[in-house]
């Protein structure tokens, strides 16, 4: 029988090759907030970094809360069934 | 030509003669349809067509202006991708069903009064709901009966709403109604119900995850943005939109993290969008307006996608639960790719549909100083490319392999796909063509190097939350479950109250025993009396109020049929 096929993506290492190259382009994202001036209509949108915090912020505590809610709200598959 | 024939007759008359063709026939009939309907849009002046009299008033079959024409334009787009995309499939129904269903939604949105439009809003219910029996089980049939009461339910808010705006204004015709009076509230519920308004909304995610593969592709593009459309027409500028948008806007995405059923999820992710449009047309003005239907255009094109993407895969893997998937971009590249295609526009990504409609509604908002919307709408946009634009792809495609191996999707499938991913990308690389058939003239430019690069940080920041709670194992796993929503209401509590109430009259008849059958001969010896001439029973009531009678008995006939 013959190997299956092995792909780039299933080496742990290349993963994380593809994780590290994501936040050097974030970084590289925000450091042009250095040079470049923002036009918006609300002033605070405009300061440097404002769009990537608020990014991060937002999943990371979308993420958490709708963890928790799953104590609330989470069921067995069955549960209208039964 | 004749611009009073009703265009949607193309696609009624012409679906219920499919079961008359036959293999390669058939395939080519049913691509005809919409491209001949396409054509006759084409050639058609603007203007009110199709004029019936009848009692009275003057019903508007075609009422051909920018705005009707954007929703023709698009629904036969979606029409005709859909035709592609199910090809393959052999059962006849869902062709006749989805061709019909189509048609009805073109009809509503030609509709120039409310009976027409009512007549057509009822019609794509019944028809809908086929897609998801097709299913042919049990919960696909359950969940249809529920869809086809909730349907049904807007449809008699339309319907009463509608003979109360008659009463009040003299006139049946459909545009600018807005919230004065009852008739105005219940015709907003009416929509919104197919809008899927917070609360109303839960038939969504309940039913179209229950379609045929090939069905809830269908489904996606027409009613709920029939609703959309419906609410730019009668309800512009109406403030309390901008706060149902924006909490419809919010509250679906938390839903969609937790959820495994990955339809399921981008029924949420439906939801979320269909609030950017709400806020869209509550700002009213000619940029949010012009940016809520151009985000309903865009839309309907990488929902689909997205929906068709995971339709390829229920159909080889049978399953869509995140839970079970992992590693498909394997056994299913051009399906991945074709996702992600979808993905990227639903988040919009520069040079991709979302981004050149959505930031328009974003725009409007911040315009008008709205900031507590923006900021939500903010969080909204970096909550969709999270969980539509990766989790969908990355649950499904790649995460852990599942060790499923399968075919590729059927060939017409993936030209469905590349069609419309094509499309979603030609709207994000020259937004122009969709700018110039939007209702109002567009003075907006979304390429500006500073909203290009906050888009991508914003995007790109919610890319490393995601990868970092997934590498830290902060992030929810997948598990077979389902999550308790506002459908829980009529699924649990209201069978209970009903079993309990039933208990009580049976109680109340045991005790009461003799003083009990002494009410019943009294019911029966008033019903006698009444049934003589000139008696209550026998008298001519107006049809009027025995059809609305009639409804409301019918309706009653169906909730107690399934919550029974």
């Amino acid at each position: 029988m013959s190997q299956p096929k092995k792909y780039w993506l299933d080496r742990g290492e290349n993963v994380t090759k593809l994780y590290r190259g994501l936040w050097v382009l974030g970084i590289a994202l925000v450091a042009l907030d250095l040079f470049l001036h923002k036009h918006e209509d609300f002033d605070f949108a405009a300061r440097f970094g404002f769009y990537a915090i608020y990014g991060f912020v937002a999943c990371v505590a979308l993420v958490l809360t709708a963890k928790l809610l799953r104590r609330v709200l989470m069921r067995s598959e069955d549960y209208y069934e039964r | 030509m004749n611009a009073d024939f009703p265009v949607a007759l193309i696609l009624i008359l012409g679906g219920a003669l499919v079961p008359l063709f036959r293999g390669g026939m058939r395939s080519v009939y049913m691509l005809l349809l919409p491209v001949v309907a396409f054509a006759w849009l084409l050639v058609l002046p603007q203007g009110e067509f199709g004029q019936v009299h009848l009692l009275g008033q003057t019903l508007v079959l075609m009422r051909v202006d920018r705005l009707s024409l954007l929703f023709g334009y698009i629904f036969l787009i979606a029409s005709l991708l859909n035709v592609i995309y199910a090809l393959h499939v052999k059962d006849t129904v869902q062709h006749v069903a989805g061709l019909v269903y189509a048609g009805s939604a073109i009809g509503a949105v030609f509709a120039g009064d409310l009976a027409t439009l009512f007549v057509y809003w009822e019609l794509t219910a019944v028809s809908s709901v086929l897609l998801i029996w097709a299913r042919r089980s049990e919960s696909a049939f359950r969940a249809g009966m529920r869809y086809l009461l909730v349907q049904l339910l807007s449809g008699m808010f339309l319907l009463v709403g509608g003979l109360l705006h008659w009463q009040a204004t003299g006139t049946l015709e459909f545009s600018q109604i807005g919230l004065s009076g009852a008739a105005g509230t219940l015709i907003l519920i009416a929509f919104g119900i197919k809008c899927a308004f917070p609360l109303l909304h839960n038939w969504l995610q309940d039913a179209y995850p229950e379609a045929t593969p090939t069905g809830t592709a269908v489904l996606s593009a027409f009613t709920t943005k029939l609703g959309i459309y419906a609410l730019a027409r009668a309800f512009p500028g109406t403030e309390m939109l901008i706060w149902i948008g924006t909490a419809m806007a919010a509250f679906p995405i938390f839903y969609a993290v937790i959820e495994n059923d990955l339809r399921r999820v981008l029924a949420y992710s439906m939801n979320n969008q269909l609030g950017f449009m709400v806020v869209g047309v509550g700002i009213g003005s000619e940029l949010a307006i012009n940016g809520a239907v151009a985000h309903a255009f865009a839309d309907i094109l990488f929902k689909a996608l997205l929906f068709m993407s995971m339709g390829a895969v229920l159909l080889r893997t049978g399953t869509v639960k995140g839970s079970e998937l992992g590693g498909l971009y394997k056994s299913m590249p051009w399906t991945t790719g074709f996702c992600m295609v979808g993905a990227a526009s639903i988040s919009a990504f520069p040079l991709f549909s979302g981004f050149v409609t959505k930031s328009m509604i974003m725009s409007a908002a911040a315009g008008e100083g709205m900031l507590a919307t923006w900021l939500v709408l903010l969080f909204a946009s970096a909550g969709v490319f999270h969980h539509a634009g990766i989790k969908i792809p990355y649950f499904a495609f790649f995460a852990h392999d599942s060790g499923i191996r399968c075919e590729e999707a059927p060939r017409n499938m993936l030209l469905a796909m590349a069609v419309t991913a094509a499309l979603c990308i030609g709207i994000g690389v020259f937004p122009g063509a969709l700018y110039g058939i939007l209702p109002y003239a567009v003075v907006y430019e979304p390429y500006t190097a500073s909203h290009v690069v906050a888009q991508l940080q914003l995007l790109l920041f919610s890319a490393l939350a995601f990868s970092v709670l997934m590498r830290t194992g902060i992030y929810p796993p997948e598990l077979r479950s389902v999550n308790l929503d506002s459908d829980w209401l009529y699924r649990v509590v209201a069978p209970l109250a009903v079993s309990f109430g039933g208990g009580l009259i049976g109680g109340v008849q045991r005790a009461g025993g003799a003083a009990f059958s002494a009410g019943i001969q009294r019911v029966v010896d008033f019903t006698h009396r009444e049934s003589q001439p000139q008696g209550l029973l026998v008298r001519t009531w107006p049809t009027g109020s025995m059809a609305l009678w009639v409804m409301v008995m019918l309706l009653a006939y169906l909730v107690l049929y399934y919550v029974r």
